[in-house]
């Protein structure tokens, strides 16, 4: 018998696998079922009823990098939160006081995203 | 062979899982959603297949199977055609963390992985890769816009909400769901530090509310202004997938909200001090059922109101005379799990016919600028009292 940890993950594998098949198979039930005819008119992308021109992979408002960018910091910082608030009312006053220093020195961080104009959607 | 009994077991509770998605969360939920809906229009709903109309979901499902299947020409074929699928399996691993109950001394979940709540947001987010590549391998420019803001809008409400399960994750010092239920025996975390634990859940919720593109946060949808946003060009039954993992996400977010913040699984106090609230409580519901049976039966837009306060009377009384009999537990576990998952979910429902949509820039200046600092500053503190009251 693996252990727990390991059966965890192979549960969540399984749950995977089981759940792409269970996705698929109404897809080949259409693929039986439903009628096929190929048209022109039908393969176009929907533009509000024209002809649509261009393609949408056009370059994008740089904005939405931004905030990815932004994002990123922000994500790691709440992994590194995850395990102090595990073992926080183990390690008392300490921790507290670590964790205050780590969390002020990020909040300088958004402070100066703040300034720049990095959250602001303009 | 033990791993080999596993792996079958495992199979079974994911098309168990799975089933259960596709008829509660998918069909019952959006019947759920259209009758809501209809009331609170002033309308009826679904009302013609089925006894109350209960059957046209599986009526639509049979009408999504027949439709063809239609991959626009510029497309990008492999991307376009495996985003839903994406979605629809982000939405199944949700659940593999959520508790249902505890029979016994079993608990009625698939794993009770220890950083459970961890892996809950990871999967949550895998929606964001599903929805991103369907909007772009559409090659339309609606969906490109609704992918790029659902991207956006979803990284950004990642954060807040994980500050909202830390929060949880701190009082109860697990990560485990089944853990996190446990420590909310005679306590549950809404009420802890108040007014702290109440602040940190609406935190949660409304970061939820923008995780899984719901009224005032569907800006990736948009039917006004975007046609339908990132599933513009899918058909039949990608659009259903697409559906099925929204559902499922949206039902996840209930039971993971009801597991960090209500207890889970677990009963209302059932001391003998609390009897009173229950008398009281279910003295009312009934005299708002009364009201609404007599005086507003006609009356379309009451009717959700109406199911609610049976549900409230019905509970607070059978609370009250469990009280009362001295029972330890009136009600099973499994049944406080699903009273509590619905009413949030009919919240949520509820939400979308209040509040109009926000325009990008609130919606984002409300992430950034309001709930990650107070998320922070909430976090900050309790840490604080907890330090000082040690």
């Amino acid at each position: 018998m693996p252990p727990k940890v390991v059966l965890d993950w192979l549960y969540v594998g399984v749950f995977a696998v089981v759940g792409i098949v269970l996705a698929v198979v109404p897809l080949i039930v259409v693929w039986l079922l439903a009628p096929q005819m190929r048209l022109p008119q039908k393969e176009l992308t929907y533009e509000s009823g024209v002809i649509p021109f261009g393609q949408a992979w056009a370059q994008f408002n740089v904005r939405y990098y931004l905030f990815a960018l932004v994002f990123v910091v922000f994500d790691v910082e709440v992994i590194y939160l995850y395990p102090w608030a595990v073992v926080f009312r183990r390690l008392g006053a300490f921790a507290f006081y670590e964790m205050l220093v780590f969390l002020l020195i990020l909040m300088v961080g958004l402070a100066y995203a703040w300034r720049k104009g990095a959250l602001e959607w303009v | 062979m033990s791993t080999f009994v596993e792996i079958l077991k495992a199979i079974g509770l994911a098309v168990l899982v799975f089933t259960f998605l596709a008829v509660v969360g998918a069909m019952f939920g959006v019947y759920m959603e259209r009758k809501i809906s209809g009331w609170i229009q002033a309308r009826l709903g679904p009302k013609h297949v089925g006894p109350q109309g209960l059957l046209q979901t599986i009526a639509d499902t049979v009408k999504l199977l027949q439709k063809e299947h239609i991959t626009p020409r510029r497309a990008d074929a492999l991307i376009f055609n495996s985003a839903p699928i994406i979605v629809a399996v982000a939405g199944l691993l949700d659940w593999v963390v959520i508790p249902f109950g505890q029979v016994g001394n079993r608990f009625l979940v698939v794993r009770d992985i220890n950083i459970g709540v961890v892996y809950f947001a990871a999967m949550a987010s895998l929606t964001v890769i599903g929805i991103l590549a369907g909007g772009w391998a559409s090659n339309n420019k609606y969906a490109l816009l609704g992918g790029l803001r659902a991207a956006s809008q979803m990284i950004s409400y990642e954060i807040p909400l994980a500050l909202g399960i830390l929060w949880a994750a701190m009082i109860a010092g697990s990560l485990s769901t089944v853990s996190l239920v446990e420590a909310q025996r005679g306590g549950w975390f809404i009420f802890k530090v108040p007014p702290l634990g109440l602040l940190a859940a609406l935190t949660f919720l409304v970061a939820a509310t923008a995780e899984v593109n719901r009224v005032p946060f569907d800006l990736p949808e948009a039917e006004s202004e975007l046609v339908a946003g990132y599933f513009a060009e899918y058909t039949g039954m990608r659009f259903a997938l697409f559906q099925l993992g929204e559902y499922a996400e949206m039902f996840a977010f209930a039971a993971l909200f009801s597991v960090l913040f209500l207890g889970g699984w677990d009963e209302p106090s059932l001391s003998r001090q609390w009897a009173w609230v229950w008398l009281v409580l279910g003295a009312g519901s009934l005299a708002l059922v009364a009201l609404i049976q007599f005086r507003l039966r006609h009356v379309l837009l009451v009717r959700p109101i109406f199911i609610l306060a049976v549900m409230a009377a019905g509970l607070s009384l059978i609370l009250f005379f469990g009280v009362m009999a001295g029972r330890a537990q009136v009600l099973p576990s499994i049944v406080w799990f699903f009273v509590k998952m619905f009413t949030l979910v009919f919240f949520l429902m509820w939400m979308r016919w209040t509040y109009p949509r926000l325009r990008l820039d609130q919606l984002l200046s409300l992430s950034w600028k309001v709930l990650l600092p107070l998320g922070l500053l909430n976090l900050l503190i309790t840490a604080f009292i907890i330090t000082v009251a040690r």
